[in-house]
């Protein structure tokens, strides 16, 4: 029997051991009797492509901006006709989404001339505007990191006293929480200021191909795109060619032995090592500031600060090297094919529709680039800087005695860490104890009980009613959430024990299935298996070469997923819902990124 | 000298009037070196020797000439009396040597005695895009020997004079007396799967695709519709295969006992594909090779044999080609204002369904 509408959120069972998990959240989170007419009557869907697992109490002040200027920018500043925001919900530490529509068609018609106004300046000055962004961005970066949280001293400088500044730490502590806490808003207002515009162009692009060339493949379409050279992957570049001075130097073997110290002293004591470790020193800012998750997980482990993991793969890579294999992207083949798809349907159309597919096709490769260059600035490196410098307040508080462990803020909410920062900075000047020191770390043991209680459960993909048609254009190629992917849901598996899921990438590949079920498990990753996870990072990239396809649960046909898996050739199935719970690892299967298929070859 | 012969990869241009419309068709892929079966034309020179003004052609304007094709007893005397005119006349000892030269010669380049070939017509007027004859001539399967040859050329001629084929003449205005015909003699495959293949879509005329028919053995049943093929739908550019529907075909056309025989499959074989993803992609390969060729939508007969495909006909898709591209740009498509339009189609589909 197949079930027409989802769980209710006001049904779903509290976890063992997770009870009194709403403590962890803002009030506005969470599902409440006094919205529950509206909120029963919603579809709300997990965002399992950027926050597969549960939410520490203080990464969601990031979810929750992210979302707010996501909505901001549809509703308020672009006036997007039909289109509101979306609205976010934590149940048992799982996030739910679910887009809010514009009803009243005499609405939706009062908003299309300001939308024509404002997207249209947008478009037409794409290119120089998004050069401006990168300059803010930068700039914006550049703040964050000359952000300090310096330690409560027993005696201020002199120097405070002498030029008469006329303030101390108690004023600078919270000054400089609250100006990370701007910068990361901030961030968040500058990453949406192009990217639902680079969606509706693409969209508008991707829907006139379906119209004009009934059942186009999916994948048609993303490859007359693709091939375009951004930032985001970068890092992996200079991975490839930090190999290759080294290979070239004759520094492989040295910095293949031993940990990672070890071989870089080994290094430093070589004929040309100091060149190769300037080099080295030279590609790690900003570069390295690149996350092995979405970037929104304060546990999302970034190169910079473990290194032992770009290191791993550019060891990787020196090996290929050294068998003389190749390790280049195939970026030229992608552009060449790029170019011949595109000329080959031009070729079939001609008139009006020809003119619409070229203009289309045009502000889509216009657009995409801001599409996939964003993401290294703000979720990877900004991200970075941010966390870091959290960690930096971290140790301030730890150093009063209100936790232990770095990663413990990251257990309060950010108006939790105010308070704490008020608690410190009194009792500093007092010179008293302060209550943190007693308050905190109960709270924050409970807490990670709570969270680890809520990440063993059983999150479905969605609550509530689905809408029948799923029209939303952002939903389905963000989330790759569709029509279709609603009924499997709801049928759980298909009967012939395959799991179907968007043709993200093309290709066929059978192998060892290798499930991760968090980042830091990349590096078991043997050659040749088929990676199964929730969702791909860009900083994978490394093992793509390795790997023989992948396989996600969440992820459309413009998720990160699909594009840096198309960058790399590789054959994706993304958007599966159950991958990782119906594949194990050791298991034969098959992705079949042509047509959007993983079958179970062998248990 | 009277060319009475040519072989498919001796085509030229100019040959075009003299082969008929499917063998220079055959010709031009053979030597374009496209996958197409060897084999020979018998050229209208042979014809007009033994048919034409030279041979039965004026006993057989006898019974045409006052005939009432709307008389449908004196219509079926008449067509019947000129098959047998055409059967008595028989060829004249050149053209009958030529052709025996001929499949020798076939039978050499391929290495079998007796190799079994297809006997089609290749009429004059056939296979043109504005006046499709097709079907209207008679084809031979599985000939083989000199004899049995030189016999089924004959009936091919004869077949130029069935009761429907004087009528649809008539109707459309083309001469009796004029008309011509050649014959093309190809090495038949024994064919695994076949079928047929468009270079658009005939459902919605779009040219992004290729749409493929295919059942088990020989294409017969596809071409003649007595079996409901597997159909396939393939994205040109890119290759993937975008929609399929397997079917029950009831029966395969098969070689057995020297002769082409309808075999019904049982219903566990009826419901298996009658070709691999592989193969549905590689005749979509060939099937946009042909038109990229003759440098418009085709109507293709292919074949498989193991793993290689054969091409064995291509014609001009008449239906769509002939019609304005339909445009899908209707209202503001262009700009901002299409990005609108598309953002509000939801909408639409939301109103519809309330």
């Amino acid at each position: 029997m197949t079930e027409t509408r989802f769980g209710s959120p006001f049904d779903q069972p509290t976890p063992e051991g997770a009870e009194g998990w709403e403590e962890m959240y803002s009030y506005s989170l969470l599902f409440s009797e006094q919205r529950r007419d509206y909120e029963d009557n919603a579809f709300w869907f997990r965002d399992s492509i950027h926050l597969p697992t549960v939410m520490p109490p203080w990464d969601m002040t990031l979810v929750q901006w992210a979302f707010g200027s996501l909505g901001a920018y549809n509703s308020r500043h672009y006036m997007v006709p039909p289109a509101m925001g979306i609205d976010v919900r934590i149940l048992n530490g799982y996030m739910f989404l679910t887009p809010v529509p514009v009803m009243d068609p005499e609405e939706i018609g009062a908003r299309v001339p300001h939308f024509m106004e404002r997207a249209g300046f947008y478009f037409g000055n794409w290119n120089e505007l998004e050069d401006k962004w990168l300059v803010k961005a930068k700039d914006l970066i550049a703040q964050l990191e000359a952000i300090s949280f310096a330690p409560l001293p027993d005696m201020v400088d002199l120097e405070v006293v002498t030029s008469a500044i006329g303030r101390s730490n108690l004023y600078d502590l919270q000054h400089s929480y609250h100006q990370l806490l701007d910068a990361a808003l901030l961030l968040w207002q500058y990453h949406f200021e192009f990217l639902n515009l680079g969606y509706a162009a693409y969209l508008d692009y991707f829907m006139f191909c379906k119209q004009v060339f009934p059942n186009i493949p999916d994948l048609a379409i993303a490859k007359m795109v693709a091939g375009i050279e951004v930032d985001l992957f970068r890092p992996d570049q200079e991975l490839r060619k930090l190999a290759r001075s080294a290979v070239a130097a004759g520094l492989g073997d040295a910095l293949c032995d031993g940990t990672v110290d070890a071989s870089l002293a080994a290094v430093g004591g070589m004929d040309g090592g100091g060149a190769w470790l300037a080099e080295y020193q030279a590609a790690q800012y900003p570069w390295f500031n690149y996350s092995n998750g979405s970037g929104f997980y304060h546990t999302d482990a970034v190169w910079a600060d473990r290194i032992d993991i770009p290191f791993s793969f550019m060891r990787g890579y020196i090996r290929k090297l050294q068998i003389g294999e190749e390790i280049d992207t195939p970026v030229e083949e992608i552009a060449a094919e790029r170019d011949r798809v595109a000329a080959e349907y031009a070729d079939l159309l001609d008139g009006d529709d020809l003119a619409n597919f070229q203009g289309k096709l045009g502000l889509s490769r216009t657009v995409f680039h801001y599409v996939e260059n964003h993401n290294f600035y703000v979720e990877h490196w900004g991200h970075s800087v941010m966390w870091r410098k959290m960690r930096e307040l971290s140790a301030v508080l730890s150093k009063e005695g209100f936790w232990g462990d770095i990663d413990d803020i990251f257990m309060l909410k950010k108006e939790e860490v105010t308070d704490a920062i008020t608690d410190a900075t009194f009792a500093w000047g007092a010179g008293v104890e302060p209550a943190g020191k007693h308050h905190w770390p109960p709270v924050v043991a409970r807490r990670r009980k709570m969270l680890a209680a809520c990440q063993a459960w059983d999150a479905p993909p969605a609550l509530g009613e689905p809408p029948e048609v799923i029209a939303e254009p952002f939903t389905i190629m963000l989330w790759g959430i569709t029509t279709e992917s609603v009924q499997k849901w709801l049928g759980g598996m298909s009967d012939e024990g395959g799991l179907s899921g968007f043709a993200a990438s093309p290709g066929v590949a059978e192998g060892i299935a290798r499930v991760l079920t968090n980042a830091e498990q990349v590096a078991d990753i043997q050659d040749g298996e088929i990676l199964v996870a929730p969702l791909t990072a860009p900083s994978w990239a490394p093992i793509f070469r390795r790997i023989a396809g992948t396989v996600t649960d969440s992820g459309g046909m413009m998720s990160h997923a699909a594009i840096v898996c198309r960058e790399y050739g590789l054959p994706a199935v993304t958007g599966t819902a159950f991958a990782t719970k119906a594949i194990k690892t050791g298991m034969r299967v098959r992705v079949d990124g042509n047509n959007g298929v993983v079958t179970i070859l062998e248990d | 000298m009277t060319t009475h012969t040519v072989f498919f990869d001796e085509y030229t241009d100019g040959h075009h009037p003299i082969v008929g419309g499917k063998c220079a068709s055959l010709g031009a892929m053979t030597v374009a070196g496209l996958p197409v079966p060897g084999g020979f034309a018998v050229t209208t020179h042979a014809f007009n020797l033994a048919v034409g003004r030279h041979g039965a052609g004026a006993e057989i304007w006898s019974h045409l000439a006052e005939l009432d094709t709307s008389d449908m007893a004196a219509l079926s005397a008449a067509g019947r009396a000129c098959r047998q005119a055409v059967r008595d006349h028989g060829m004249s000892t050149d053209v009958e040597a030529a052709i025996r030269a001929g499949y020798q010669e076939l039978c050499d380049r391929v290495g079998q005695p007796d190799v079994p070939v297809a006997i089609r017509s290749s009429a004059t007027a056939e296979d043109q895009p504005d006046a499709s004859f097709a079907g209207q001539q008679d084809t031979y399967l599985w000939i083989h020997g000199e004899d049995e040859v030189i016999n089924h050329v004959i009936r091919c001629w004869a077949s130029l004079y069935t009761d429907r084929a004087i009528a649809y003449r008539n109707d459309q205005g083309y001469s009796s007396q004029d008309v011509s015909m050649a014959v093309a003699v190809q090495q038949m495959v024994e064919a695994e799967a076949a079928g047929v293949a468009f270079t658009l879509d005939p459902t919605n005329g779009d040219r992004s695709k290729v749409v493929i028919d295919s059942a088990f053995g020989l294409g017969e049943t596809v071409v003649s519709g007595s079996v409901t093929p597997d159909n396939f739908v393939v994205d040109k550019i890119v290759f993937e295969i975008v929609k399929r529907t397997i079917s029950a075909k009831e029966e395969e056309c098969i070689v057995a006992d020297g002769g082409v025989v309808h075999r019904a499959l049982s219903p566990e074989r009826s419901v298996e594909p009658s070709i691999t993803d592989a193969n549905v992609k590689a005749v979509a390969r060939l099937a946009r090779q042909a038109e990229k060729h003759f440098g418009r939508p085709q109507d293709i007969e292919w074949a498989i044999v193991g793993d290689t495909i054969h091409l064995l006909q291509s014609r001009p898709e008449t239906v769509w080609s002939n019609k304005p591209r339909p445009t899908v740009s209707t209202g503001v498509n262009a700009g901002v204002g299409g990005i609108v339009n598309m953002l509000l189609n939801p909408v639409r589909v939301r109103e519809k369904s309330e």
